[in-house]
């Protein structure tokens, strides 16, 4: 089903008046057959922050990401996504936007045919004009970022889990996007592994200042994004004393039943009263 | 369980007649788009092409040979063994060569073409395709089926081929024909329409094979179950369009081209 057609002076007029945010939802409804998965969903992220998407299994966390990245289209409402209605883009265009976002898939979804490097440099090559010697050398970088330089001639198969996550961020910041969507990066990972992915989010989100969608089931993750910073000297996370954890570019989003129940930073959901979500964070 | 009505399986399977269209025109479209993955294209050409050499000469041969002993026991009640030559060149060259290449081709890439995308589509490969801005129907569809098409053309070329010298090797060693007489009642057999009509075929076939194959995998759904179900679609499905628009196509041609 494709979304309603809006006048173009409308969608002009909507896309000035959120110029401040890398994304907008507004009233954004789509269902699957007859299971409705959104109802009406409405939320903004500015350029710089990150937010957290939490919800139980099935509330509809990994369909916002898919389609801020044009890959669904909703059955209503609009979706503006660094300043352009994606809700109403061909899929010719969207492929050039795409060019400005990152993804990491929940499973990594890296090619399987392809090694490790030429993975991370996929768009890239795709790009065309840029040497094998830039090209080689952004990949090496964007491995050092995620510590994975030493997989450069694997392949997807011989790596962990964990590493394979890695190695889809690596795909994912080697263009410097504008912004980054990530769909569970830590689930099913132990621990370490997942602490580590984190480090990286928080060094991405701190160091490059990228706006970012992130889906979670584990919320000591985001409270670690929330109370941590990335330190450039000790090139390690940093706790946050309590005052200023508003320091940080960090906002929380609860689904349920495909709605918004709770849009705020982490002291606004700390101090929430809806029993539901007290229950979801304790 | 709960039986789907006729209406709604109606609808599935017009969605799906209309998806098939969409992605066969998208195929063909692509072509004259930007960018145009060459290097995807040879790469195609090599495992559709060069892989499948080896059986299609084989069968090719061998196809060539076994009417050569059918016939020839037929063409010697009447007398006519000389003619045995222009039996196995016209079969070859007009019906057998290019059928049996097309199925034997849809056997080997139309699954391995349902397989690889449908794996790509249900571990969301091709969604990250997507994501990082590279169309997939450009990438990995239209290189496929140019290659087939292409490859499948040379391929029936060759089976053609080795399907004479098959027949030849019958004739001279088992029938003790002459093989001067075995090529030369063979090449002036051939007429264009012959040969155009043998050469037309491939074309077609190959545009189902790959197709088709493409199709089903780009509309796998339902883990690897689905890939195999996909897999196995493909190969019925691209086997039968082949023989169903074989018949088809020969009719159209024998009227268009007057054949007595």
């Amino acid at each position: 089903m494709s979304a309603p057609t809006l006048p173009l002076d409308a969608t002009a007029t909507a896309i000035e008046a959120h110029s401040g945010f890398a994304i907008v939802f507004e009233d954004v409804r789509l269902a699957f057959e007859e299971n409705e998965v959104l109802r009406g969903i409405s939320f903004r992220l500015p350029y710089g922050e990150t937010k957290a998407l939490f919800g139980v299994a099935g509330s509809g966390k990994s369909t916002i990401l898919k389609l801020a990245l044009g890959l669904l289209k909703p059955d209503a409402g609009r979706i503006i996504v660094l300043g352009r209605d994606v809700a109403q883009m061909r899929e010719e265009e969207l492929f050039a936007l795409r060019g400005k976002i990152g993804m990491v898939f929940q499973e990594s979804a890296l090619f399987d045919s392809l090694t490790v490097s030429e993975n991370v440099a996929y768009r890239l090559m795709e790009e065309h004009g840029i040497g094998y010697e830039e090209i080689d050398l952004r990949v090496r970088e964007a491995l050092r970022f995620v510590e994975l330089e030493h997989t450069v001639d694997m392949l997807p198969s011989e790596l962990s889990g964990g590493m394979r996550r890695r190695v889809a961020i690596a795909r994912a910041i080697i263009t410097q996007p504008e912004l980054l969507l990530y769909d569970s990066p830590t689930g099913g990972l132990d621990p370490v592994t997942s602490n580590t992915i984190i480090e990286l989010l928080v060094k991405q989100r701190d160091v490059y200042k990228t706006s970012a969608l992130l889906v979670t089931h584990r919320l000591q993750d985001a409270f670690t994004m929330a109370t941590h910073q990335f330190d450039k000297q000790t090139k390690q996370l940093r706790a946050l004393p309590r005052g200023q954890y508003c320091d940080v570019p960090m906002s929380f989003l609860m689904l349920r039943d495909g709605k918004v129940i709770f849009d705020g930073d982490v002291r606004q959901l700390a101090h929430t009263k809806d029993e539901y979500i007290r229950e979801y964070i304790s | 369980m709960e039986f789907p009505s006729p209406t709604d399986v109606a609808k599935v399977k017009v969605q799906a007649v209309q998806d098939y269209t969409l992605l066969s025109a998208h195929s063909i479209a692509n072509l004259f788009r930007k960018p145009l993955y060459v290097a995807d294209i040879i790469l195609q050409a090599d495992l559709i092409g060069v892989g499948s050499l080896p059986i299609v000469v084989l069968i090719g041969f061998f196809t060539g040979a076994v009417l050569a002993v059918q016939s020839a026991n037929t063409l010697q009640r009447f007398g006519s063994i000389n003619l045995i030559g222009e039996l196995v060149a016209l079969s070859m060259v007009r019906e057998l060569g290019p059928v049996l290449t097309g199925i034997l081709v849809a056997g080997r890439n139309a699954s391995g073409m349902a397989s690889e995308l449908g794996s790509m589509v249900v571990t969301e490969q091709i969604d990250a395709m997507r994501a990082l801005g590279t169309d997939p129907m450009k990438k990995l569809v239209t290189p496929r089926v140019t290659a087939t098409v292409f490859m499948l053309f040379f391929l029936t070329v060759l089976s053609d081929m080795v399907g004479l010298a098959g027949g030849l090797f019958v004739s001279k060693t088992l029938l003790g024909l002459d093989a001067h007489q075995y090529w030369s009642n063979a090449s002036q057999s051939l007429r264009f329409e012959d040969v155009f009509m043998g050469l037309v075929k491939p074309v077609l076939f190959g545009f189902i094979i790959a197709t088709v194959g493409c199709f089903y995998g780009m509309t796998a759904r339902g883990g690897t179950q689905g890939v195999g179900r996909a897999t196995t679609q493909a190969v019925v499905t691209a086997s039968v369009l082949i023989v169903v628009v074989d018949f088809f196509v020969t009719q159209l041609l024998m009227n268009v081209l007057s054949y007595n």
